[in-house]
């Protein structure tokens, strides 16, 4: 098991490096002088020059790169050209409001969408199933910045129940974001959960119980629900990067002081390195969540555990 | 002889074509939600068709008109107007043409370049596969609306940028779904008989193993076009999508959020246009999934 975390770690680095090069690529295309947006318009040339040199802007993409790749390891995302404090420091203060509200929404998203697709699947083709499946369709069609206005527009404004925008009052100000996200994902969880559970109590192992004379809910619960989620785990593990783009746009909306918003307005001021220190830190974190996904795999299901040694 | 029978073959094959595509459509037509779908996305391809013609842009669309503004519905206006006195009605209507065109040209764009870099990586392997998909997992591991808002963030708003981020973030999919389907019918035995009697391998990817691996195509095509629209709409709802004052469904949203105290009929429409869009092109989607590939259902 440690070898095979250590294996996929190492595997790790060339996608890495190679994300960090597309994205320092991506960004060095940017039109304008880095100097010139520190300095202001009204500079004198001598001045931005002297900056240029002293940023090292004049050397070429490799060697400005590297030197990137080479302060990215010692853990620092470069300087601000607004703030000039480092990007590190803004991203890791923000960070832990990205991360509550991605866990969460998962949480919101795991607790709407098994109920639906386990009870969809056993009452199959029924009222609710219909019901159950139209809510998930929902979820895929709507907008996460729509369906965040909307509940803005109902429990904030005409019921009062929870604030408008932002994070100071704590849980309260929680909820709301944690929904529109969450509603998100779980319309693609409960498509899954239905099918595999469709799937699982079809099989001859449900049949025996079943002619064991178990209760019904202890035969879901006990027999098919295990086997059930390991598409389900497949799915949440696949969601997790549209949910790391829905968080950027639900921080918008509710003005949750996050990475994704903070890379808005970075985006906004035109700062390069800010934008680029958000995106790495969250391409990382995809990357580590997706090894996560395929170790949590490894405790529902002993088949993949095997093939772990 | 050999002409005869090669002839006979010949319309035997176009028949059974004909026949397999009359089958597909009848399991689509069997299935009522497809068909809502595909009723919906014609309505709505209709109205990015006849809206551009029907409304003037300059008079119409984007004219302000201060002594008209946040006009709640009413017969005149029966969306209502925004904030610089535009018909929402029109704007959201004529926004379909914006959204449904840059979804078909980003994903035909992709679907191209996806083409070429799946079918090369699937039917040669080794080497040219290992290169290819290594790169396109690179651009995997970025989320692709990240993938998008940074290449917009960096090369500006504009719909030709908007394109080419929405492009770039959909090509690993398709290459991905290419490359599988490929790899499925390579050492079929047509392929091989077309490989022994010496047709080239471009001919052979594109006459005898595209056309056999389309039905996953088809759909991931679908799919991706809501995917684009959707992400479209998200970036233009940050500032990072359409530029103003072109109407787009995100921009018109985050253009109500001001006014979502008073004026909240402003919010309504516009986001109804984008789910519904959506809904239709996914149950259309599904459809033709289950239409082209019965063993999946």
């Amino acid at each position: 098991m440690i070898k095979f975390i250590i294996k996929r770690l190492v595997a790790l680095i060339p996608v890495l490096l190679g994300v960090t090069l597309l994205v320092f690529f991506i960004l060095d295309l940017a039109p304008g002088d880095p100097a010139k947006t520190i300095l202001g318009e009204q500079a004198r040339p001598e001045d931005i020059a002297a900056l240029r040199e002293e940023m090292g802007l004049n050397d070429p993409f490799i060697v400005r790169y590297g030197r990137y790749m080479f302060d990215l390891v010692q853990g620092d995302l470069g300087t601000s050209y607004k703030t000039r404090d480092p990007v590190g420091e803004e991203v890791w203060a923000r960070l832990p409001n990205t991360i509550t509200l991605a866990l969460t929404s998962t949480v919101v998203a795991i607790l709407l969408a098994l109920p639906l697709g386990i009870i969809a699947a056993i009452k199959q083709n029924t009222l609710f199933d219909g019901i159950s499946m139209f809510i998930s369709l929902l979820g895929i069609s709507m907008p996460v910045f729509w369906m965040g206005l909307l509940l803005i527009l109902f429990f904030s404004v005409k019921l009062g129940w929870f604030p408008v925008a932002g994070a100071d009052q704590g849980i309260k100000s929680l909820v709301l974001p944690s929904v529109a996200l969450g509603f998100m994902h779980m319309a693609a969880i409960a498509r899954t959960t239905r099918s595999s559970m469709l799937e699982t109590i079809r099989q001859d192992y449900i049949r025996t119980v079943r002619a064991k004379g178990l209760p019904e809910h202890e035969i879901i619960t006990d027999h098919a629900l295990r086997n059930a989620l390991i598409p389900t785990t497949t799915v949440i593990g696949l969601q997790i990067g549209q949910m790391l783009g829905g968080s950027v746009l639900t921080e918008s909306v509710f003005a949750w002081p996050g990475i994704g918003r903070y890379m808005i307005q970075s985006i906004q001021g035109r700062d390069i390195p800010s934008v680029m220190g958000c995106i790495i830190v969250f391409a990382i974190g995809f990357a580590l969540i997706n090894l996560l996904v395929d170790l949590i795999y490894g405790f529902i299901d002993p088949r993949i555990k095997a093939q772990y040694k | 002889m050999n002409n005869v029978s090669a002839v006979t073959e010949n319309e035997q094959i176009s028949v059974k074509k004909k026949s397999q595509f009359a089958d597909v459509w009848k399991r689509l037509c069997r299935n009522k939600t497809a068909v809502l779908g595909l009723v919906i996305v014609i309505l709505l391809v209709l109205i990015g068709i006849l809206s551009p013609i029907i409304f003037d842009y300059e008079t119409q669309v984007i004219k302000t008109d201060y002594s008209n503004t946040l006009q709640p519905p009413s017969a005149a206006h029966p969306f209502g107007t925004d904030e610089m006195g535009r018909d929402i009605m029109i704007r959201t209507l004529y926004a379909t043409s914006t959204s449904l065109s840059i979804g078909v040209v980003t994903v035909i764009v992709a679907l191209a370049a996806g083409l070429v870099l799946g079918s090369a990586s699937g039917y040669f392997g080794g080497k040219v596969d290992m290169i290819i998909m290594r790169i396109m997992d690179i651009f995997l591991a970025i989320p692709g609306t990240l993938l998008a808002i940074c290449i917009v963030a960096s090369l500006g708003n504009s719909i030709t940028n908007l394109v080419i981020a929405q492009a770039v973030s959909a090509i690993p999919k398709f290459a991905r779904v290419v490359r599988g389907a490929v790899m499925t019918v390579r050492d079929s035995e047509y392929v091989e008989a077309a490989r022994a009697i010496g047709a080239k391998d471009t001919t052979i990817i594109f006459h005898d193993v595209l056309p056999n691996s389309l039905a996953p195509i088809i759909v991931q095509t679908t799919l991706e076009v809501a995917t684009v629209i959707l992400s479209i709409a998200g970036l233009s709802f940050i500032g990072l999508g359409i530029p103003a004052p072109r109407p787009e469904w995100g921009a018109m949203l985050s253009g109500s959020r001001s006014y979502i105290r008073d004026y909240s009929y402003m919010c309504m429409f516009p986001g109804l246009a984008i789910m519904i869009t959506i809904l239709s092109l996914n149950l259309l989607g599904d459809g033709l999934r289950d239409a082209l590939d019965p063993r999946l259902r």
